[in-house]
């Protein structure tokens, strides 16, 4: 995943010689509130190591730019790598804030706590899951059920949900990714906890969101589902419905904040502890003011309007 | 009679010359080394799942690892498919080249098409991958009306490709080494230059050319990006000949999309560890075939 840049690469490499040494040899801190040289990484909190959500990535990107041109004394580096990797990092306490679209297990936090660490999570932004199939197929709207059905191999023809008398090939996330977990949960076992369902043996892994678009776009048997944000114009969205009576929603701000499209999420920031100085103050520009990045990168922001 | 500055410089070398195959000695069992540390540490890591899940439950038809079902079946046949399929179009096409540049091509042909077979196999396994993804697949579902282009058979294609540049140049060395005089005798008997070329040299190198589809098959077996594009990575069970035209997963794509997000130590981590040993014991037939098909014809005393 891509660094915000050399300078933030230069960082990590200065914070991990930081952790032993203290760091000499850098351009010298102009933040006023930077802790003295030579004590450990955590608290230099003029950086920010934030790490997690692929899903989230490219957003968290956007922040920490736009953050840290509005204050040149912090610096914040952001990597992807999944929800899982950010909060593994943030339990063994290399980093300070994780992304992650999903909230942490019961073990994830018991395992922190025995690291003498609280997690705190805040919701940083909502994201709604398309369901998207090729503009040629004519299919408007689906239920959940009906999905459901596709995913769980009980529906093999587009034909039985009004479509052209097609074969159905299912696209999927890979099966360590936050979206194919809550997918599976919210729409394959419609919410059910008990539900022991799963997807199809058939349906195809597609390594990145970017093979899923691409297959969609090629191919008219094709169904698949991502964030909101990764749905090209190319492709055509499905209106869903939680009955067969309706309404059938298109996935939007309005339609997700509203709460009328029923597959959308939260996606959460976790820090170590609370937060404090420079952490503390990046979140809440997050949760304020940086909002109103969050519809530009295909998002939901916390409220209307993003501010 | 001889002096005493030669009676030095005689144990002088020696000393050099032991030094020398020494290092040589040592960096050659270092080379062995390595891969037994590499075993050595595939097993540790990939062992417990062997203990953690049934042996049934191991070779079942179902991989699901997010839920604890690790059945690796569907991911071995899969690999076995995709390597096999990619070595049956490699072949003919890698030894007809090989033959075509080796004894057929005039000199400047040969001059230019042999860097040109060098470049095919510096392309990166991605850009392939993408290609594959963009290009063949639709091609696929197209002509020949697959619900999708992402197949067993797609994958095949670029590992195909992927596998000729090393089948070509190892073949092409085998052919070289036939001794012109097998060329010369055969013309002499009165055959045409293809009799010749089929029946007599062909046939001459065909140690060199097993070793040559070894080589890819190798290649072919272990190649992960492109097949992760290309192949779908729907973990189904190929059950039928149709299955070529079907999404599959192979061990090296699971390894690489899962492998990213696994907890370490949970028995996820451990299946793939688990795979990737399977992986291992698989080519380590494959060469050790190589090996005894090229040994036995020597020992026959085969033409080369």
């Amino acid at each position: 995943m891509p660094l915000t840049g050399t300078t933030h690469k230069m960082a990590i490499a200065c914070l991990a010689i930081a952790l032993a040494a203290g760091c000499t040899g850098r351009q010298p801190e102009k933040g006023a509130g930077a802790p003295p040289r030579g004590s450990i990484a955590p608290a230099r909190e003029s950086s920010i190591l934030n790490t997690g959500s692929d899903t989230l990535v490219n957003l968290a990107l956007a922040w920490a730019e736009r953050y840290m041109a509005l204050h040149p004394d912090v610096r914040i580096s952001v990597t992807g790598g999944g929800s899982g990797t950010g909060i593994a990092s943030l339990i063994n306490g290399t980093i300070q804030i994780a992304n992650a679209s999903r909230e942490m297990s019961a073990e994830e936090i018991a395992e922190a706590k025995k690291n003498g660490i609280t997690p705190v999570r805040f919701t940083v932004a909502l994201d709604a899951i398309a369901v998207v199939v090729n503009p040629r197929n004519p299919v408007k709207g689906l239920t959940l059920r009906q999905i459901s059905d596709m995913y769980t191999g009980k529906i093999g023809r587009w034909s039985a949900v009004a479509g052209d008398d097609r074969p159905i090939v299912l696209l999927s996330r890979e099966s360590n990714s936050g979206t194919y977990v809550y997918f599976l949960e919210q729409v394959l076992r419609l919410g059910d906890s008990k539900a022991r369902t799963l997807f199809s043996p058939e349906t195809l892994l597609m390594p990145s969101s970017e093979g899923i678009s691409t297959e969609v776009r090629q191919n008219v048997n094709a169904i698949g589902y991502d964030g909101l944000g990764y749905v090209t114009a190319d492709l055509k969205m499905v209106a869903l419905a939680r009955t067969a009576d309706g309404p059938y929603v298109l996935p939007s701000a309005a339609t997700v904040l509203d709460k009328t499209y029923p597959v959308s999420r939260p996606l959460y920031m976790y820090t170590a502890g609370e937060p404090s100085g420079a952490i503390k103050a990046y979140l809440d520009w997050v949760m304020g003011e940086g909002q109103g990045l969050v519809t530009d990168l295909g998002f939901v922001p916390l409220r209307k309007g993003g501010q | 009679m001889a002096s005493p500055r030669a009676r030095e410089r005689i144990p002088l070398s020696r000393v050099s010359e032991f030094t020398i195959e020494t290092l040589i000695r040592v960096l050659g069992f270092s080379t062995i080394g390595l891969v037994l540390l590499i075993f050595l540490f595939l097993l540790r890591e990939g062992m417990p799942v062997f203990f953690e899940v049934p042996l049934r439950g191991l070779f079942s038809s179902r991989w699901y690892p997010t839920f604890a079902i690790f059945g690796a079946l569907p991911l071995i046949l899969g690999s076995i498919l995709v390597t096999l399929l990619a070595i049956v179009i490699a072949l003919p096409l890698g030894v007809a080249t090989a033959v075509f540049v080796r004894e057929v091509a005039p000199r400047w042909a040969r001059e230019i098409l042999k860097p040109i077979i060098e470049v095919l196999a510096g392309i990166p396994s991605v850009v392939l991958g993408f290609f594959g993804m963009t290009f063949v697949a639709p091609l696929v579902r197209d002509v020949l009306g697959a619900p999708t282009g992402l197949t067993a058979f797609s994958g095949a294609i670029i590992l195909a490709y992927m596998a000729l540049p090393t089948l070509i140049s190892v073949a092409e060395d085998a052919l070289d080494s036939v001794p012109k005089s097998y060329r010369d005798a055969g013309l002499a008997m009165g055959a045409t230059r293809w009799q010749t070329i089929w029946r007599v040299v062909v046939p001459a190198a065909r140690s060199g050319i097993l070793t040559a589809v070894m080589l890819g098959m190798g290649r072919a077996i272990g190649e992960t990006m492109a097949v992760m594009m290309v192949t779908g990575n729907a973990a189904v069970m190929p059950s039928s000949l149709a299955s070529l035209f079907r999404p599959v997963r192979t061990m090296t794509a699971t390894i690489a999309a899962e492998m990213g997000e696994v907890a370490r130590g949970s028995t996820h981590y451990h299946a793939l560890f688990g795979i990737g040993i399977i992986l291992f014991v698989l080519t380590f037939f494959i060469n050790l075939a190589a090996a005894k098909a090229i040994f036995q014809k020597k020992r026959k005393g085969g033409l080369r």
